[in-house]
């Protein structure tokens, strides 16, 4: 399994030479992340290149880091991943690739090199507001018709804006702003490496 | 000449053959779809956000709820991400069970699947059958977790308890008079693992009843030899997994490409269809009914030999991710601490990205966990195999007549809270 993921940084280092912008090995998977501007070049490469043949987008997920690490955070906020799987060598990669422009994040769509990308990207426009160019149906897919708002993004609050109900006296239902409290049982705490361990105290 | 139009109509949202709450619209030319788009979201729970704001434990429960038919699987692949995170040695007991619960679900799934496949396109019988199957798996389900569906069972680490020993009885009532109960509790007079094993008994007589009823079965064979039809080539592209890119002749099968917890240890085959059609796709689960029940079989008899294979701890001892012993935590002060700060804060996962995939009954069930080091998870994606399926309908649907659109919804197995998640 090392041996093979091993060969495979070797094959992307080759192939792709100074395309990469960063490539690394944890927890037996391997990470490529790539400019936004090669981003669909290097897919394309992944796909078609002879010691390469990812043949399948298994997944394509955007991801919001604004708020990573509880502000420790300092390059782009929006990335799409995309996990790849070539079925004839029989190993996986993540390829990430992030938006350049945070208040309008764009990136080229992958749908003509994989069709599984098509509901996939609708599927991160949605829910993170990553436009994806070249999209044939860039559609809202998840959300209600006519949601406003991109429902994953790190400031859009769990409760939502809006709550919807049967207002009785117009007959008919009605969108008001919500009217819970947001409410947090168990706080996010991230602690200092070795905490709690017996030596640290 | 009057003007001809097509026609366009909805499938759904509340259709009883469309497997839940799927609005699909379909147009089309006399009866012949042309084009066909599915419109889901009406069950969408933004699983993946709620997680974003529980512990990495709380989220166990919610994976249940996506894929209702085979909620062992779903947390399976959660937990398997969380112990890659960790870099966590699961028990090789707990191993056996996962494995073992694993192939009851697919049995339980793929069970679901035939049956209403059937329902939906004019197979009354079928359900009947499978829904009597069900019932017995069920019944594991609820002897080892408490619960029928919604089981929470596996923790990152292990699994939650050791199986029980013996199994619930039936008591009369006035519904089941003391006949009817001797006959149910019949084989639940011993432990889970003999009932289990009764039950992988009775089932290939089962399954070739089902056979007996659709495989040579000529109205079943009309309505799905030829139907949606995909291509090894564009299963790949259209991201097929499990079955049903099996069935179009591609053999992938997770548990034997890159095995996880004891899938090297255990013997079956994987089925794989030739044509790429609905009744290859049906073929192929049966046959993965009879390997799972092999499966199961075998881990049986592995987790029975309670001498020093098959005994042990069922959820690893690191303190860190998994409660000690009831019995510690009342006694011992350190245990004490531990049990409270796991179960108040939660355990901390270091900071970092995992992919974990399972073959999940209706295929690639993968979960992508990112960690920034805190006591709740920063992203979770959860990838469903369904929702590439469904993204595939209108190309599966094209150019057939109006009827085949139930056939096709069937095939890809759809269950909707493990595509709108």
């Amino acid at each position: 399994m090392a041996s093979r993921l091993e060969s495979l940084c070797q094959n992307l280092q080759t192939v792709l030479g100074d395309r990469i912008a960063g490539i690394n090995t944890a927890l037996g998977e391997v990470t490529l992340e790539v400019a936004a501007e090669h981003y669909l070049e290097v897919a394309r490469t992944l796909r078609d290149h002879p010691d390469l043949r990812f043949e399948q987008l298994v997944d394509l997920t955007g991801v919001d880091y604004s708020t990573w690490g509880d502000g420790a955070w300092k390059g782009l906020r929006f990335a799409a991943v995309c996990h790849l799987l070539s079925v004839s060598r029989n190993v996986r990669l993540r390829l990430r690739a992030f938006a350049a422009d945070d208040g309008f994040p764009v990136l080229p769509s992958l749908v003509q090199l994989w069709n599984s990308a098509n509901w996939y990207e609708r599927e991160a426009f949605d829910l993170y507001g990553i436009l994806f160019e070249g999209h044939p149906d860039l559609r809202r897919i998840l959300t209600d018709y006519g949601f406003v708002g991109h429902p994953f993004r790190k400031d859009f609050p769990i409760s939502g804006h809006v709550e919807m109900r049967y207002d009785p006296e117009q007959r008919r239902v009605v969108y008001q702003p919500v009217t819970i409290e947001p409410r947090e049982v168990t706080p996010r705490i991230i602690r200092e490496e070795n905490y709690g361990d017996a030596e640290h105290g | 000449m009057a003007e001809i139009r097509n026609y366009t109509i909805n499938f759904g949202p509340q259709h009883p053959a469309a497997h839940g709450v799927l609005r699909l619209v379909l147009e089309l030319d006399g009866e012949v779809i042309v084009r066909a788009d599915p419109h889901i979201g009406l069950l969408h729970r933004a699983t993946e956000k709620l997680a974003e704001t529980r512990t990495w434990l709380q989220t166990v429960p919610y994976l249940d709820r996506l894929d209702y038919v085979s909620m062992m699987c779903n947390e399976h692949a959660y937990v398997m991400a969380v112990e890659k995170l960790l870099s966590v040695e699961v028990p090789i007991r707990a191993q056996y069970i996962r494995v073992m619960m694993d192939e009851v679900t697919r049995i339980l799934n793929h069970l679901l699947n035939i049956g209403t496949h059937a329902l939906d396109i004019g197979a009354m019988t079928m359900v009947l059958y499978t829904f009597r199957e069900r019932e017995d798996l069920m019944d594991v389900y609820e002897a080892v977790s408490g619960a029928r569906l919604h089981a929470a069972y596996y923790r990152p680490g292990g699994v939650y308890r050791d199986l029980p020993d013996r199994m619930p009885q039936y008591e009369v009532n006035k519904f089941k008079n003391a006949e009817t109960v001797r006959r149910l509790n019949e084989a639940r007079q011993g432990s889970l693992l003999d009932f289990l094993e009764d039950f992988t008994n009775r089932f290939p007589t089962y399954v070739d009843e089902y056979e007996t009823l659709l495989t040579d079965n000529r109205i079943w064979k009309q309505r799905t030899v030829g139907i949606g039809v995909v291509s090894p080539e564009r299963a790949l592209a259209l991201g097929f997994t499990g079955p049903m890119l099996r069935g179009s002749g591609v053999e992938w099968d997770l548990r034997k490409k890159q095995p996880y917890e004891v899938y090297d240890r255990v013997d079956f085959d994987v089925p794989v269809g030739v044509n790429g059609d609905c009744y290859d796709r049906y073929l192929v689960r049966i046959e993965e009914m009879r390997q799972a029940n092999r499966i199961v079989k075998q881990c049986i008899d592995w987790l029975r030999n309670d001498s020093a294979k098959g005994a042990g701890p069922v959820i690893t001892d690191n303190r860190k991710v998994a409660p000690p012993s009831r019995e510690k935590m009342k006694t011992g002060m350190e245990d004490l601490i531990h049990h409270f700060k796991l179960f108040t804060e939660g355990m901390h996962v270091p900071p970092g990205e995992a992919y974990a995939a399972i073959e999940h009954p209706k295929g690639e069930f993968g979960v992508y966990a990112i960690s920034d080091g805190g006591n709740k998870p920063y992203r979770i994606k959860l990838r469903s195999p369904g929702f590439p399926h469904l993204a595939a309908t209108d190309e599966m649907a094209k150019g057939h007549m109006i009827a085949d659109a139930t056939a096709i919804i069937g095939t890809i197995d759809l269950v909707l809270g493990d595509t709108d998640r």
